[in-house]
Order: C-alpha cells, then structure tokens, then sequence
C-alpha cells in the first residue's frame, strides 16, 4: 500500500473529480460522448506509455510531437496511395522507432543530453514537415475511417488496444528483465554497468521503443477523422510529459510506473470536459491542469527531500 | 628569541561524529621554511588542511597565525589571512584565460563594477613572472599542461598575498622535468619570505627539498624532525609504527590451481604499466600501495572497465580478452567496486533487485522475472552474511555501510566467480562489521575461490593476505608473502624497498 502511495493518490483525486461530476454534473457519464472522450485520448495513452520509459530511464523525448504528425502524414500519403492498413501500420511504426533511432543514437552513442537532442529532432521535424507539405491536409480513404468498422466498433477497437497495450508493458515493466535494466539505468547508470547491464544499448532501445509506440498511435489518430492534420502532434509531448509527471513518474528517472502514467493521463484528460459540463469558462483548462502539474512535482520535491534527510 | 611562527597549531582535535580524525595535534610553520607533513591513507593529512584553509571548524584546539589566535575560521578569512592551499588537481576554470582565471580570484568588489582588462593583464603577467612561469597570460586554461597549471594556482596565492602556501601531492601527476621546474618554484616562495606545508608519499622529495618533517599517524603527531636528522627507513618507522592489533581469521585453505595469472598487463588510458602475477584458487592476494598506487585501475583493467592494451591475462590457463564487464563475468569475474554508495548498490532499488542485478540470465531464464525464486536467492544471502535488513524489499538505501557492502557482495557471489575482487571491502564500515566481513572473505577463499583484496588499510591488507603484491606508480613494485613485515610493505609502497627493509 505505502509502496503505491503516490499512484494512489492520483487515483484518489481522480476519483474525487468524477464523484463531483457524478453529483453535479450527471451528463457526463452519458456512454457516447465518454466513449468518443476516451478514444481521442487512446493514442495519447500510447505514447505516455513510451514516455513513461523514457522518463525511469532518466531521459526525456520532446520530439514525440513532431515525430507523432510525420508518422501521420507519411501513413496518409500511403494510404491514399491505396496501401491497405495492414501494410500501413507496421510501416508507420517502423519509421516512427527509425525517428527514435536517430534520437537514441545521439544520445547513447554521442553521450548527449537527451533535452538538447530531441529538441533539436522536434524543431527539424516540424519544419521539414512543414516545408515538405506546406501545410495541406492529406485526405483518407474511407476505408481507414475507424479502421473500416462502424464508429462504435472502432472506438471500441481503439480504446481496447491501447488498454491492451498499457496492460501488456505495464506488466512486463515488472516481470520481465529487460524492465527492471530500465528502471537499474534510471537510477544509476554507473552501478549498472558495473553490474554488467549496458547503459547505453538501454538508452538507446528506449527511444526506439517510444518513436515505434509514436508510429503506432499515430494511426491510432488518423482513422478517427477523414483528413489528416498536418501538424496533428503539435504539443503532445507536453502532454504525456506531463501525464507521466503528475502520475509519479520521477523526472530524476528510476521511480515509477505506467499505471501512474495511466492514472495521471485520466486526471488530466477530464479536466476540459468537467469544466464544459461544470458550466465554466474553458478559459480555466490550462490553469486547472498547470496547477495540477505544479502540485505532483512539489509533492515529488517534498517527498524525496523527507527521504534524503532519512 | 625567535619570532613567532607564522602557523602554530595547539592541540588541534577534529571528529566526525564519533570518529576522531586528529587527536590533538601539535604543528607550526616558520616563514621561510618548507615543512613537509607525511603519513599513511587515512592518518589526518586531508583533515589537519582542511581545517587550517577553513573548509572545517576544529571540534577543539587552536589555530595561531603569526601570533594571534584566529577561531571561526572560513575559507574566506583563512584567505584572507594569507593561506592559500594548492590541490592535487588545480580548481581552475578550463574555459577561460589565465588572466580571467587569476582575476576571478583575485578582485573583489561590486557585481557591476567596470573591469580592467589591461590592469588584469598586467597584474597576472607580474606574478607568472614573480615564479619564473612562461605562460602566455590569453592561453586558456584548458591548453596548459598540468604543472603549468598548478603554477597558474601558484601565481593566484602569490597574488592573494599568500603567506602560508600548502600543497598537497603537487608532484603526483607530473613528469621529472616538470617536477623540477615545480621545485624551483616551491624553493623561490621559500626565498622570499613563505612558509609552505609540502605533502607528499615520496620520500626522496621530502628529503630534496624540505627543512623539516612532521609524521602523521591515526590523527596524532608521533614527531618532527629537522630533515638531516632522519632518514628513511626512521621516517618509515613513525609512518607505521603500530603493533597488528587486530586479530584476523586465520588462513584455512591451501592455494590450489592458478586461476588468474596476468601477465605484463598495462593499460595506458589508467596509467597502469607491465604488472605480473598469479592468483590461486584459495588463495587471498592482496594488494596495498598509497593512494594513486594504480591499484583501483588495475582491477578495472582486470574487470573489463578500461581494457588492457598490452600483455596477457590468463583464466585458468587460457588466454583471454577481456573487453567489458559482460565479458569479465563471463568469465567468471566479480569486481566489487569501492565506492558502494554511489556504485556498489543502488539505494533506491530493494535488496533482492540489488542482488540479482549481475545474474538476469541465469535466474530468470527467458527474461521471465520469477519473484520466487529471486526473493529465496535473496534471503538464502541474507541468512548467509548475516545482512542485518527488514527484508529483501528494503530498498538499499536504508541498510548500514557494512550491510550494504554484504549485499554488493552477495550480488557477485551470486555470479558464482572463480575470481573475486574486493576493492576496499571495508572502508567506512564499522569495526563489527568489518569483522564479519573479514571472515566472510576468508569462508570464501575456503570455498575455492581465488580472491584478490585490495585495502589501504595496512593492518588488514597484511592480516588477511595469503600474499600481498605492493603497487605504486601504476606498476607492481613487489610481492611479499602474508603477515610481512609493515615496515617492509609500506617501504616497498613508498618506492624505497631495498633501504628501507634493511
């Protein structure tokens, strides 16, 4: 129980803000529009569960945005070229974990700090996203829209195969070794390579892992509108980062896990919709879940000053 | 009478916590004068120094700098008192010029005052003269060789209005030519009016160019002398000068097959140089030497940390390379580091995390974890070395250095090695402790294992040894057998066997 203390309480203060919308707000558990509130944030969920990773391993992907609207445009283009999504998924995952190669390589093998780098990868992307399409939509065939389901059906599909995919690392994060390597880095990366696990092959499978996860919930989000954006990722690194922080993962790196991530993605997912059904200016949203953020990373402070004074 | 000292210390006492680092310490130092100190890893040096620049208050003595008693020192009055203390690795900015380097030092005053850069200039070009120093005043730091360096550390306490200059193992990393250059320097402060505290391990320096001596040992003064009334082998004595006290668990076992044979083993990244010797099954290798003997560096060579570039290294009989940890323990190696808390066991993970770090593969086949087993491997090692712990999910962090160490341990023991290395098993452990790991060591010598110790703590490196191989200056000076004689293992360290046995 103290274990998961910090888990818990992202948790409980979820639960908090549904039981008021429960009591004030009833309209919000209506099945539909939570259904379609929970599918727009499966493709998020998916790359807090890289980041995630990236963060225990005591390193940081700003360039998930960026690499998140190259993967969509790129699979659109293919698409519309008639390539079948069976073909298109695997394709945009590979390129994506091919975007976090290159991240992975600068930082494992050149010794960079991941900060600079991927921020560096971010901006490169963007603009060269930019230039190369000039900011025109790519069309979809209707074949993709909600991966040739019925709506409900596709929600339904997407929302399992994130959860799937959330429950599947989760538990390998905690039973299978190549995990634990991950959490042995993020605390110290000296001890663990005394203790004969590379640090850097960790690093750099890491990023890879999180650019593939990025590919993948890019298709994620173009089969749930007809047109591709082509700056769909704009601002998501931001957003799983901070879902991730707020969800206990220590930005320190070694602490923390993806239930946390999960939790924490939730609280912060529901403010904007609570606040539209609490009649309030949406004005509040950015406040709201700044404050949200401001208030984990000050209790993370606060905990691991307790901790260090014994 | 004489004028007074220019650094006269009463009594001086320091602990930390209960440890008492100096035990009332009696030392003074006239201008003019070069005053050596000497001593053992660990016999006060660092502290009498850090006490005397202000960076630690004294828990009791006193401190009198040309005459008048000084307490509350900090580093900023102990500066401006005129002592200025010169380290092993010059604390420079290596980004910036020599002139800004000695001006950070030196100019006080308001954050947006103008600054003067040709009377910068000026002033560092006067004291790199005052010393002797060609040294371009625009080079950058970075650009300047290491005793260049030090000189520029030199020109800044000259330029601070030094009196007492203290230097700490200046010559450690420079080349002969470089040292004399640096004695020149230490003999022209002399000159002019400064006293200098000159610490070194070798005694021929001490000897070339100190005029007198004092002896540290377990923080008291055993005797200053003027230096041509001692010679070494009496200076060797006051270094060590205590009986074994302690008792070690006697040897059991009987060497067996070679395990480990190197063979003019160097490695010029770590400065190690042509080392030879076996380790045999059984068989507890020590290895001694004062601090930068190359001992630490050897073990990293031999696990693979900064592989070897000449020589041979042979397991049991067959050559082998040994390229990376994987590859040291493949081969059955376990290096236990020396710095536990920041690389032996990582705190924040439990101890059954701790102690299977180094065998995934083999406890957890198919990368499946399998908590029962890790958590019977876990608690089979706590009964085993008697790790005092809640249980195998307290994380590191919250065990004693000496339990601490017991789990780095039981993390390699857990690789099944045939070879250990144990660098500084017991530094910072408690005397308890230390001897449970001491017999511990010896249960697995009994075992077959072969192990090599290294310690700078001479009493233990010569108790538990079954033999005991003297490093210094990155080679291996000699291999003497177990329960030498101190005298002869610390003049072999010092680089001056043949004399100092007699």
């Amino acid at each position: 129980m103290k274990k998961y203390f910090r888990e818990l309480s992202v948790v409980a203060a979820l639960g908090a803000v549904l039981l008021g919308l429960a009591m004030f707000a009833p309209a919000f558990f209506q099945p539909q529009p939570l259904l379609s509130l929970v599918t727009r944030e499966a493709p998020t969920l998916v790359v807090a569960c890289g980041m995630a990773l990236v963060i225990i391993a005591r390193q940081i992907d700003i360039s998930v945005g960026s690499q998140f609207s190259v993967c969509s445009v790129c699979a659109g283009l293919l698409a519309a070229r008639g390539w079948p999504l069976v073909l298109v998924l695997p394709a945009s995952a590979l390129l994506g974990a091919s975007l976090g190669a290159i991240n992975g390589l600068l930082v494992a093998g050149l010794r960079l700090p991941s900060i600079v780098v991927t921020l560096a990868t971010m901006v490169t992307l963007r603009q060269g996203l930019n230039l190369f399409r000039q900011g025109e939509f790519v069309n979809m065939p209707d074949k993709f829209q909600w991966l040739g389901l019925s709506q409900s059906g596709g929600q339904w599909t997407l929302v399992g195969a994130a959860f799937a995919l959330l429950i599947v690392l989760g538990l390998a994060m905690r039973h299978v070794a190549a995990g634990r390597f991950v959490y042995a880095v993020g605390t110290d990366a000296e001890a663990a390579r005394l203790a004969g696990i590379r640090p850097g092959r960790v690093t750099f499978l890491v990023f890879i892992f999180i650019g593939a996860l990025t590919g993948l919930a890019a298709i994620m989000n173009i089969v749930q509108s007809p047109q591709v954006q082509p700056l769909s990722g704009a601002g998501l690194e931001l957003k799983v980062i901070a879902a991730v922080v707020v969800g206990g993962v220590a930005i320190s790196g070694g602490r923390g896990n993806l239930w946390g991530a999960f939790a924490g993605l939730l609280l912060l997912a529901c403010v904007s919709p609570a606040l539209t059904h609490l009649h309030i200016e949406a004005y509040w949203e950015k406040a709201i879940q700044g404050a949200i953020i401001l208030l984990a990373v000050v209790a993370d402070g606060v905990r691991s000053r307790k901790e260090s004074r014994g | 009478m004489p004028p007074a000292p220019l650094l006269e210390l009463r009594r001086l006492v320091k602990s930390y916590g209960g440890v008492r680092a100096l035990r009332g310490v009696d030392f003074n130092l006239h201008a003019g004068e070069v005053h050596a100190l000497l001593g053992e890893n660990g016999a006060g040096k660092s502290t009498l120094i850090k006490t005397v620049t202000g960076a630690h208050a004294p828990s009791s003595g006193e401190i009198v700098i040309a005459g008048e008693s000084v307490s509350g020192l900090t580093p900023t009055t102990a500066r401006a008192l005129g002592i200025a203390c010169i380290y092993q690795q010059p604390a420079l900015f290596p980004d910036l010029t020599v002139v800004e380097n000695i001006a950070l030092r030196l100019e006080a005053g308001a954050t947006l005052r103008r600054l003067d850069w040709r009377a910068r200039k000026v002033r560092a070009m006067e004291l790199l003269a005052r010393i002797g120093a060609a040294i371009a005043p625009d080079a950058e730091v970075r650009s300047l060789s290491m005793p260049e360096q030090q000189l520029v550390e030199i020109a800044c306490a000259l330029g601070a209005g030094a009196r007492i200059v203290i230097m700490d193992e200046p010559t450690a990393s420079l080349t002969q030519k470089e040292q004399h250059l640096l004695f020149a320097v230490v003999r022209e402060l002399r000159g002019s009016g400064v006293g200098v505290i000159y610490i070194s391990h070798r005694l021929e320096e001490i000897f070339a160019l100190a005029d007198r001596v004092t002896v540290l040992r377990d923080g008291e003064s055993v005797g200053t002398h003027a230096v041509g009334d001692i010679n070494e082998a009496g200076l060797i004595k006051l270094m060590v000068g205590r009986e074994v006290a302690q008792i070690y668990p006697a040897s059991e076992s009987s060497a067996g097959e070679v395990v480990l044979s190197v063979r003019e083993v160097g490695c010029r990244a770590s400065g190690v140089h042509a080392v030879t010797f076996d380790v045999r099954a059984g068989e507890v290798f020590g290895l001694s030497g004062l601090v930068g003997a190359g001992r630490t560096e050897l073990a990293r060579v031999l696990f693979g940390l900064t592989p070897a570039d000449t020589g041979e290294i042979l397991l049991n009989g067959e050559r082998v390379a040994i390229s990376s940890p994987q590859n040291a323990v493949a081969h059955g190696i376990a290096y236990v580091p020396e710095d536990r808390r920041r690389h032996g066991v990582v705190l924040d993970l439990p101890i059954a995390h701790n102690m299977t770090m180094a065998i995934h593969p083999r406890i957890f086949p198919g990368a499946w974890l399998r908590f029962g087993a890790e958590r019977s491997l876990a608690l089979e090692f706590i009964r085993d070395l008697a790790v005092k712990c809640a249980g195998p999910d307290a994380p590191g962090g919250s065990l004693s250095g000496g339990n601490q160490q017991k789990v780095s341990l039981a993390r390699w023991l857990a690789t099944k090695p045939k070879l250990l290395i144990l660098d500084e098993p017991t530094q910072g452990v408690d005397v308890g402790a230390k001897s449970e790991i001491h017999r511990i060591v010896r249960r697995l010598a009994k075992d077959g294992l072969a192990v090599i110790l290294i310690s700078s703590d001479l009493p233990e490196v010569i108790g538990m040894s079954d033999r005991i191989g003297v490093m210094g200056g990155g080679s291996l000076r000699a291999i003497l057998p177990g329960k030498s004689d101190p005298h002869v293992v610390m003049a072999a360290a010092l680089g001056t066997a043949e004399k100092g046995a007699a």
